[in-house]
């Protein structure tokens, strides 16, 4: 019925997460029909994000350059840094405005279930960069999942000893809440009045 | 895609005079569940009855209205046990319901059944849907209306293994406080990942000691919440509610006797120590040794001060619905709200004067109540109180 270049086309665009192979056939007739509009540019966008975007040494996010724009910008604090479970969240908070320190994604939370581990997780880094001497403070924001609050309370161990403040989002987010989809006035409130769960050295 | 989508409510509403003050359901929709491929019911905020012979779809119904309740409904099915399926065995069709209730003059829509992507298929989870909106979690249902339920099932409560029991009592806390299963899900899901680690020795101590204050903290929440409401349901049980007996509850559990004798807070840290300590052990045993998952809901039968496992079945079937029923009576004088009680096959097994009351109590009550029964003529007394239906081959068909 169709040439194997479509095919191919609807093969990939089904596994995109939401779409099946009938959504995606649908996709793909909707690029073909609008291709100066559409198709094209979106070819050159994908190219262009597939050569260039990379995942920051630094904190995990994913940038056109590494390390990304967040770690490089002077203007973000470098003293304070809040702890996301995926980008999905870093992106979150970052649309609240709410937040002018750094980030660090942790790629995931512990589940023996799913056989993830601290070993899986990005904690040994979150280690290395939390014992920086100039680094004031770490803000834990998993989600409030139970899985969330596990993974927060093994890194708040892992903390233990280092000279930074470690604190927490405020209570207030909904229970099994994800922060992806939490709005962002709701965010900007839990991170004003978050609150310590450990404060050594010469911290706060 | 949106196979549940909400109904809409354009029925005129004419029932005999209902007086809920609870959460009713005024219609119910099944497809593809269990014997039912298609089924519509408008019991219009009334209590039901429904009669109709052995395997006729009773039951079927009832667990449908189980699915308001966070959990797995009342024969802890697995989520594709209801599908329907043709004499061959086959799938006949994924099953959904959607179940109209009205709180409080505002009418919800609840919608339920496998979640489905975007190609038809089943996902292997189940979805909940408020009006439309899928909810972050299945356990928000507890604070729309709170059900319980009674079953031939549940003939064995207290003879039976202490797991029974302690599901029994954590739907009547939901009532009483609903975040109490999302409590309960949040320990029982630290339970399994540290079982799970300490079986593969995999886990470091540190991710053990994460695992083991979740379960501290949503432990201890856990039992304090069934300390209160067994409190309650021994006050209210043991003034007895007419002919039905007075019962005299206890919970039995380590845990539980901490919280006697010491803050919240001091129980939690005793429990983090306690499941420290008992790592090698509970590796062995591949459990935790301690925990509210070992606590136990004592019964007794209050006149004679004997435990309920040792009275007759009838007497033990009366104990459960006392306590039911003193349970409603406790939601509706606190909230106003009383339960959604489903009682399955419990009216054949009651003398006319415990039947009479029984009716007596759920109008009193003002909540609805979906009674079953082989038996026409045992709801004589429910006449001008309630909707009759009569179910036969999964159709249900009014009186
Ligand atoms: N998944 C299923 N698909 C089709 N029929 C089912 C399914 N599960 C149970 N049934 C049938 O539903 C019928 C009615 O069951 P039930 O509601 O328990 O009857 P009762 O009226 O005695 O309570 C039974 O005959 C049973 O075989
Ligand atoms: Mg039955
Ligand atoms: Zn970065």
């Amino acid at each position: 019925m169709t040439g194997p270049e479509i095919e191919r086309l609807i093969q990939l665009l089904a596994r995109l997460p939401g779409l099946g192979p009938r959504s995606a056939r649908r996709a793909a007739l909707h690029l073909l029909k609008r291709r100066e509009v559409l198709f094209l540019p979106l070819v050159e966008a994908m190219t262009a994000a597939a050569s260039s975007v990379r995942t920051c040494s630094v904190c995990g996010n994913l940038d056109s350059c590494d390390p990304c724009t967040i770690c490089a910008n002077p203007k973000r604090d470098p003293s304070q840094i809040c702890v996301v479970e995926e980008i999905a969240d870093l992106w979150a908070i970052e649309r609240s405005a709410a937040f002018r320190g750094r980030y660090h994604v942790l790629g995931g939370v512990l589940s023996a279930l799913d056989g993830v581990g601290p070993d899986d997780l990005s904690i040994a880094a979150l280690v290395r960069r939390a014992g920086d001497p100039a680094m004031k403070e770490i803000i834990l924001a998993t989600n409030a999942t139970v899985e969330g609050q596990t993974t927060a309370h093994y890194v708040v161990d892992r903390l233990a000893g280092l000279p930074v403040r470690v604190t927490r989002l405020a209570h207030g987010l909904p229970v099994g809440g994800e922060l992806d989809y939490l709005d962002d006035g709701t965010l900007a409130a839990a991170l004003q009045s978050r609150r310590a769960i450990s404060s050594a050295g010469g911290g706060g | 895609m949106n196979r549940l989508a909400s109904v809409p409510l354009d029925t005129a509403v004419s029932a005999p005079a209902p007086v809920h003050a609870g959460a009713a359901v005024v219609r119910l929709t099944l497809t593809d569940f269990r014997c039912y491929a298609r089924l519509r019911l408008d019991p219009e905020a009334t209590s039901a009855v429904l009669t109709g012979p052995n395997g006729a779809g009773k039951t079927n119904l009832l667990e449908a209205l189980s699915y308001l309740a966070p959990g797995r409904g009342l024969r802890r099915a697995r989520l594709g046990d209801p599908d329907r399926r043709l004499p061959d065995g086959s799938v006949a069709g994924r099953w959904s319901a959607a179940i109209v209730i009205s709180t409080g003059g505002d009418c919800v829509t609840i919608g339920t059944g496998h979640e489905i992507d975007g190609e038809g298929q089943t996902n292997g989870r189940r979805i909940v849907r408020r009006d439309g909106a899928p909810l972050s979690a299945h356990r928000d249902l507890a604070a729309l209306a709170a059900v319980v339920w009674l079953t031939p099932d549940m003939d064995g409560l207290f003879r039976d293994g202490a797991a029974g029991r302690r599901a029994f009592l954590d739907r009547l806390v939901c009532g009483f406080a609903a975040e109490h299963a999302g409590e309960v899900a949040a320990y029982q899901h630290c339970l399994r990942e540290r079982a799970r680690l300490l079986a593969e020795k995999a886990g470091d101590a540190t991710w053990l000691d994460a695992l083991e204050d979740g379960m501290a903290r949503h432990g201890v929440a856990v039992a304090a919440a069934r300390l209160a409401a067994v409190a309650r349901l021994d006050r209210a049980t043991r003034a007895g509610i007419g002919p039905f007996p007075s019962a005299r509850l206890e919970m039995a559990g380590e845990i539980e006797d901490w919280l006697q004798r010491m803050p919240a807070l001091a129980a939690e840290d005793k429990l983090r120590a306690a499941l420290a300590a008992g790592r090698d052990m509970d590796a062995a045993t591949g459990g935790a040794a301690v925990g509210p998952h070992r606590a136990d809901l004592v019964v007794f039968f209050a006149g004679r001060d004997v435990p309920a496992v040792q009275c007759s079945t009838g007497e033990q079937k009366a104990l459960l619905l006392s306590i039911v029923l003193a349970h409603a009576r406790e939601l509706a004088a606190e909230r106003g709200t009383p339960p959604i009680m489903l009682l399955d096959e419990v009216v054949a097994h009651l003398d006319g004067a415990r039947r009479a009351a029984l009716f007596d109590e759920i109008a009193a009550l003002g909540a609805q109540a979906w009674l079953t029964g082989t038996d026409d003529e045992l709801f004589a007394g429910l006449r001008s109180r309630a909707r009759f239906f009569r179910v036969l081959d999964a159709t249900v068909t009014p009186r």
